[in-house]
């Protein structure tokens, strides 16, 4: 156990400096931050200074060990453009950009299960077919037109839902949550939904997936056969154990909800990471998103960590 | 004058009556049961044989109202406790389930919920039908484990299937089935897929139970040595059809049906050493393309023109002993029959 802990570490730092290596040269050849930073008035030395007060004078390898033994002190260097550390740019829009996610993933279970269930229990009825179909939508319709049409029909045309920013919070701890205030509920909900429709499809299909292999199942006959109710065999003997893969594939998912969120962030002017990250790229903000693929990549490893242990737990075959 | 075996004597526990069950398919309406009719006595276990896809484990989910849609038993009746289970409503069969008929099936392995605890695929059997305390539940359901030979059934109730044994399984599942003392238990081969040491450890076991408690069982198997050994009443099943059924030792040592005569040949401790093992030749007809006249008929080395001729088949009678056949085998009154 404490040694695949410490394998799984060692990949996760390889796995950030590799990510490092990657965009620092792929940076360097995409262009000058300089010649977005300074204003096209500007006079060379007032360039001359400004290159040399970012460090970007020195050869690219030395600006890389730079930053090498910057991060080693836990400094991901200051942003160019807003002149602050770049990890705490990052880890300040975290939490809105988690409570997306996980908003999303809520909506996601919420959603996905009881009707993969439906799908599964009854596949030849009208109402299944019309569930699997437009999860098939879910899959395919792009996710910043659906934004967009959300905007369009709940927002612009009936006026029901806010369209950008999250409203009122409530700090907690020093973090702010949105999904505490009515306010702020009424702002996540188109985001969080437009969000959520990839992974709502990909629950129901999982799901009713599920159902269609567990239920020709002798168990599932010898539950009906101690006279258990149908309830009790669907939502005990069923249910328990689809939710094995269709937990360990959405809290995978979680990852990806996150990489995504720069869609919907961007489409809902919410202020998450991913927000930032679009706008440090268009900027070519270097620290701030070598910080930010940094923190994805530990984000990644840990959801996996986690999964592979509620795994365990949940599954008494695997469990030791 | 001969007085009528013992199974006729006897009140049954359940009588089967003209049982049609069918699958609806693509191709045509399958009759997996077609016709049925049979007895269980009281406290007496009844062998039900046939090759595979005779329609014997569609027997067992008619009576206990578990054939999967779009399944239904299309005619007859079945009569158990001065009901017929045919016409009972959905929660009247499953206050039934479990509680008055109990069946248990052939894989072990499948048989009990992998992610369930034993406690709790046995104390939901139990309050199912009984609303006692949990704490009740769990100790009768401790005390079946015990009841069916599981050593240290205390610390066994928590643990999960996959950590007991395929013999271990099949004791667990006996003792679900064994909760609420049912009157008749249907057994769907339980004992084929293990191995034949423990076989025979199950078998004593629930012949013993099944006196203690005077239960009747429905032997589902293809193994008729294991029928000899065991039941006490045989019925043999060919295509969805009874082709012979009476007391066991009679029909085993006396086949009339040519159909049964075949399967006992075919099993391996009837061949002598050296002996080739004799076998039914061909293959059991597509349900949707059976023969005219007797359904055995493109197998049988007996069949003539009148078999495949005469539609309707008859049932000849010997007392309880019954068969369907033209030319039957060992004809007139049977050595050793009082
Ligand atoms: N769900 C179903 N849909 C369609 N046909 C079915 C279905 N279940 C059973 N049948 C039909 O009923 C026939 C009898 O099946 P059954 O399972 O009762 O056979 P069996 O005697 O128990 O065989 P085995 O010894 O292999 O268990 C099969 O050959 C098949 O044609
Ligand atoms: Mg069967």
């Amino acid at each position: 156990m404490l040694g695949w802990l410490i394998r799984r570490v060692l990949q996760a730092a390889l796995l950030v400096l590799a990510t490092t290596v990657i965009v620092f040269i792929g940076l360097h050849f995409v262009g000058n931050p300089i010649d977005i930073l300074v204003s096209p008035q500007a006079d060379s030395v007032e360039r001359l200074r400004l290159t040399k007060a970012l460090g970007l004078d020195l050869p690219l390898w030395r600006q890389y060990l730079r930053f090498l033994d910057g991060v080693a002190a836990g400094d991901f260097g200051i942003s160019f453009v807003y002149g602050q550390p770049a990890l705490r740019l990052i880890l300040e829009r975290m939490p809105a950009t988690f409570e997306l996610a996980g908003a999303a993933m809520v909506i996601a279970v919420g959603f996905g299960i009881p009707l993969g269930l439906y799908a599964g229990l009854r596949p030849e009825s009208p109402a299944s077919r019309l569930v699997m179909g437009a999860s098939l939508f879910g899959f395919s319709l792009p996710a910043f037109w659906v934004g967009l049409m959300l905007i369009f029909c709940f927002a612009v045309r009936l006026g029901w839902l806010p369209s950008s920013g999250r409203g009122a919070t409530v700090s907690i701890l020093g973090v702010r949550w949105s999904f505490l205030t009515l306010d702020g509920l009424r702002h996540l909900i188109l985001p969080a939904l437009n969000l959520a429709l990839f992974e709502i499809s990909l629950v129901i299909r999982l799901t009713r997936a599920g159902v269609r292999e567990v239920l020709p199942q002798t168990f599932v006959l010898f539950a009906h056969a101690k006279g258990l109710s149908d309830t009790r065999v669907i939502f005990v003997h069923v249910l328990k154990n689809i939710l094995i893969p269709v937990i360990t594939v959405v809290g995978m998912e979680f990852g990806s909800l996150i990489a995504f969120a720069v869609v919907t962030e961007s489409v809902f002017a919410w202020p998450g990471m991913g927000k930032l990250i679009i706008d440090s790229i268009n900027l070519l903000d270097r620290p701030v998103i070598v910080a930010y693929l940094a923190c994805m990549v530990v984000i990644f490893i840990l959801i996996n960590l986690i999964v592979d242990i509620l795994y365990m737990v949940l599954d008494p075959r695997v469990r030791k | 004058m001969h007085t009528a075996p013992a199974a006729a004597r006897l009140v049954p526990v359940l009588t089967v009556e003209d049982l049609t069950t069918v699958f609806p398919t693509p191709r045509g309406l399958v009759k997996a049961v077609d016709g049925l009719s049979f007895s269980v006595g009281a406290g007496r276990v009844m062998g039900l044989v046939g090759e595979s896809g005779s329609g014997k484990s569609v027997t067992g989910y008619s009576i206990m109202g578990l054939v999967e849609p779009p399944g239904h038993i299309a005619g007859g009746r079945i009569l158990f406790a001065g009901r017929d289970l045919v016409r009972q409503s959905r929660t009247e069969m499953r206050s039934l389930r479990g509680r008055a008929i109990a069946m248990i099936f052939q894989d072990p392995a499948m048989t009990l919920n992998p992610v369930l605890r034993i406690s709790t695929q046995m104390v939901e059997a139990i309050r199912a039908h009984e609303k006692i305390p949990r704490a009740e539940a769990w100790k009768r359901s401790r005390d079946a484990l015990g009841l069916v030979g599981i050593p240290s059934p205390d610390e066994r109730m928590s643990a999960y299937p996959h950590e007991f044994s395929g013999g271990m399984r099949q004791r667990v599942a006996i003792a679900i089935a064994l909760l609420h003392r049912p009157s008749l238990i249907i057994a769907d081969e339980p004992t084929t897929a293990l191995d034949v040491t423990i076989q025979s450890q199950i078998l004593a076991r629930m012949q013993l139970l099944m006196k203690q408690y005077d239960m009747a069982m429905i032997w589902i198997s293809h193994d008729l040595s294991v029928v000899s050994r065991l039941c006490d009443d045989i019925a043999v099943m060919y295509a969805g059809r009874l082709v012979e059924t009476g007391l066991a030792d009679r029909v085993i040592a006396h086949p009339r049906h040519p159909y049964t005569r075949g399967l006992i040949d075919s099993l391996p401790s009837r061949a002598r050493r050296g002996e080739r093992l004799r076998q039914i030749e061909g293959m059991m007809p597509e349900p949707l393309d059976l023969p005219e006249g007797c359904v055995f008929s493109n197998r049988c080395p007996r069949a003539d023109a009148a078999c495949r001729a005469n539609p309707v088949m008859s049932v000849s009678t010997y007392g309880a002993w019954q068969w369907r056949c033209v030319h039957p085998l060992n004809e007139g009154p049977v050595h050793g029959h009082s």
